[in-house]
């Protein structure tokens, strides 16, 4: 592979990636030139392949062939769009006409009578892309998309992630062969550091000066590793970059390979992403046969290549020495740094490690400069963010944000707010390492500095909406839970603390906490944060720390009052009959199976506390809202 | 040794052929045992002290370091599991959205807990954390097909789908 090669691929493939970048009157110009009328993009993202996409798209296939469309129409599967509570997801180019929650029925219209005929079938869109006089808006103005700046993203959604011309078609390779043929390796690494890129993973850690460490420490061998056991609950960036444009992460890994002398890289991922897996593999195999890995790329001499390894399922494998000694084929533990995987890292060799995010923003740094990056986000977090925005909020989906917006953009802009009417309580980040921002902050601008100012961290990037009817206690103790679950055992404090602080919460929701737990629960975790052999077992206070900061009072009902003011913990919930209301049908107590409703025909009924098991069976079958839980 | 297999392991002779082949696909990379261990679980379902056995002869090194490895990955199950395999995902996103009453709900319809089996080896119920389709919180899976934005009442006739497909009883 040749530069010239590289231009003469991306200028053959270019003009159909540009149909779905170009306003429609320009693009219906260009669409003809490609030899494709239009263009069907259907998302192929977990998140739409659980709601149904393989089947929309093999309808899709059918329709066009029964329609005889199929050589005017090109259809592609793509990575994440972001929106994926309206999955699945289709958009029709050169319109752009934005098809939510698409069905084989639904298809079937959309081809017949858009694709045939010409005329966008208006009911099957997103609602928001179509204007009150009924014009349509593009994508990029809905307020979903307005606010955000996609970066990581920006080929996701928009390319074919198992088609390696696409991926050139956007400069892909591009940022290699500079590097490669136009750079030293120390240029490489300046660069970086000038674009005060900072680890997606969560930690911030400056990415330029984890590569010129690794590349000072002086061996025969050295790694390159990419982070892609996405562990945290409820956050889906890497998966979606993976699955949406994995060939950005192997164009990284070089780079990164060639800054500090590397010539194998290892990805470790989850193995519960099949999908992302599959892609990554392919995409491997389609850049080793085009020439961008293996031997002396670009004519340059140098030499490198990537093998997957999966993950089985612990988190602590996301801590850094604790996925390389897996990856060592032993029990995912971690090890005592220093010494730093720069200097002693993987099979004992010097090693980078970055998170797939961070690797996302490598090749447009290397194109674009490092002026570019830091024009974007704040001093001292430059660039963008991907959160994975999921809870109690409207739109749940990827969205990525030049860092410093405000908590409140992205929860009532972007996420359009929480449904049912309900009140912001808190954002949670950082998964079971962070903590919470309570309603009060939500003007705080989302950077590293800030989100630990407020005793939470960015983490990798989930970020779970609560509203007020979730119970902060209950919410800590969801993620001690998880703590225990995945504590590996090898430190004390983190193996026993987690398990105390544990059974602590627990009595607590249960009724029977003391005011005195409250300051052994700070105890213990000062300890924990001082002690604990890594990140797991020093963050893993946190979500209490937090939510007893923020929340206090919550905690204090529960041990005084002996109630859970958001009707969450089971111990501490009472029904009650509003006699008002009731008609005595009897329906209630017919149906509680633990016989504690007792009351005459057309009488109002009463709950006996003392039977009541708390089911709330009863509730769900008045036809008359005169039960009441608090 | 604390995890007993319900019933006593019997495998294929093709299933052995395949376990030696993978063994020797694995032997001289460095870090052989997790991808062996996983592609061992593809082959017989699950990690029997017998399969654990012939993985710690194949590759050269002691059963406890397998027995460590297979223990400590989640991913791993000691214990055969149902022919349908449903796992309730208790990730952040489907908690704050109710998967625990889904999960209690599927536990209560198949008289089993997390992480148990149905006598009739038709089901089995594990919890996961977090298969990223947040969009549709809550979510739990059955085999390899994800069923999404749940309700309790949904669960039992999900169940009795793959019961009359499957034509047993629970």
């Amino acid at each position: 592979m040749t530069l010239e090669e590289l231009n003469r691929i991306k200028q053959e493939h270019e003009k159909i990636v540009q149909v779905r970048e170009i306003v429609a009157s320009e693009g219906e110009k260009l669409a003809k030139e490609t030899g494709y009328r239009k263009q069907v993009l259907v998302c192929g993202g977990t998140g739409c392949t659980s709601s149904g996409s393989k089947k929309v798209l093999d309808a899709l296939h059918k329709s066009l062939k029964d329609n005889g469309l199929e050589d005017e129409i090109l259809v592609v599967r793509t990575g994440c769009f972001g929106l994926c509570s309206l999955g699945p997801i289709m958009i029709v180019y050169p319109e752009g006409a934005f098809y939510s929650q698409a069905t084989p029925e639904g298809v079937q219209r959309i081809v017949k009578e858009h694709l045939k005929e010409g005329n966008i079938v208006k009911d099957l869109l997103y609602k928001e892309t179509v204007h009150t006089d009924g014009s349509i808006i593009s994508l990029s103005e809905t307020d979903f998309y307005k606010k955000q700046l996609r970066i990581a993203l920006r080929n996701c959604g928009v390319i074919d992630p198992e088609d390696i011309n696409e991926y050139i078609a956007v400069d892909g390779y591009q940022a290699l062969a500079k590097a490669l043929t136009t750079m030293t390796p120390d240029d490489v690494i300046n660069e970086i550091t000038a674009s005060g890129l900072r680890g997606r993973g969560g930690g911030g850690f400056p990415t330029g000066r984890k590569w010129s460490f690794a590349k000072a420490s002086v061996n025969d061998v050295k790694y390159v590793c990419c982070n892609a056991d996405e562990g945290d609950p409820g956050a889906f960036m890497d998966r979606s970059i993976l699955e949406g444009d994995p060939q950005c992460i192997i164009e990284a890994m070089a780079i990164a390979g060639y800054a500090i002398g590397a010539h194998h890289g290892f990805v470790y991922i989850r193995a519960e992403y099949p999908i992302a897996v599959q892609r990554l593999q392919i995409a491997i195999d389609q850049a080793r046969s085009m020439g961008f890995l293996g031997k002396n790329i670009f004519g340059s001499g140098f030499d490198f290549d990537i093998e997957i390894r999966l993950g089985a399922g612990a988190f602590v494998c996301g801590e850094e020495t604790a996925l390389m000694t897996s990856i060592e084929g032993h029990r995912g533990e971690p090890r005592p740094r220093p010494p730093f995987p720069a200097v002693k890292g993987l099979f004992g060799k010097p090693t980078v490690l970055n998170n797939v995010e961070t690797y996302a923003n490598i090749a447009q740094i290397i194109l674009k400069g490092s002026e570019w990056f830091t024009s974007m986000g704040t001093p001292t977090s430059p660039g963008t963010k991907v959160f994975a925005l999921g809870g109690k909020i409207t739109n749940v989906g990827l969205v990525e944000i030049p860092m410093g917006t405000t908590l409140r953009e992205i929860i009532e802009e972007i996420g359009g707010g929480i449904p049912n009417g309900k009140k912001f309580k808190a954002a949670q980040t950082g998964g079971p390492s962070g903590g919470c921002i309570p309603a009060k902050h939500i003007d705080t601008p989302i950077d590293y500095d800030s989100l630990i100012k407020l005793g939470s961290m960015m983490g990798s990037g989930g970020m779970i909406i609560l509203d007020e009817d979730t119970c902060m206690v209950d919410i800590a103790k969801f993620y001690l839970e998880f703590t225990v679950d995945e504590s590996c055992g090898k430190c004390t404090p983190c193996r026993v603390g987690t398990r105390r602080l544990l059974q602590i919460l627990d009595k607590i929701t249960k009724g029977k906490g003391t005011m005195e737990d409250l300051d052994k629960i700070e105890e213990l975790a000062k300890h924990m944060q001082l002690s604990s052999l890594c990140a797991l077992g020093q963050t893993a206070p946190n979500p209490i720390l937090s939510t007893m900061n923020y929340f206090r009072d919550e905690y204090i009902a529960h041990i005084q009052d002996k109630t859970c003011p958001a009707a969450v913990c089971k111990a501490l919930k009472k029904y009650e009959i509003i006699s008002d209301k009731c008609k005595g049908c009897t329906l209630c107590a017919r149906n509680c199976p633990a016989n504690a409703i007792t009351g005459k025909v057309k009488t109002p009924h009463v709950i006996n506390q003392d039977k009541c098991i708390k089911c709330g069976v009863c509730m769900n079958n008045c036809r008359f809202r005169a039960i009441e839980v608090h | 040794m604390s995890e007993k297999t319900l019933f006593a392991f019997k495998s294929t002779s093709a299933q052995d052929e395949k376990l030696k082949e993978v063994i020797a696909k694995y032997k001289d990379v460095p870090g052989a045992l997790l991808p062996v261990l996983q592609e061992a679980q593809g082959i017989f379902g699950y990690l029997p002290i017998e399969v654990q056995q012939s993985v710690a002869d194949g590759l050269g090194i002691s059963l406890s370091e397998v027995y460590g490895v297979a223990t400590f990955y989640s991913q791993f199950s000691l214990t055969p599991k149902g022919e349908h395999r449903i796992s309730v995902c208790l990730g952040t996103a489907c908690y704050v959205k109710g998967a625990d009453k889904i999960l209690a709900e599927l536990e209560k319809k198949l008289g089993i807990t997390s992480g148990e089996c149905t006598p009739d080896g038709m089901f089995s119920i594990d919890s996961c954390r977090c298969v990223g389709a947040c969009g549709l919180a809550p979510v739990m899976m059955i085999d390899d097909e994800v069923y999404g934005k749940l309700t309790p009442d949904q669960v039992g006739k999900i169940i009795d789908s793959y019961i009359e497909k499957g034509g047993k009883s629970v």
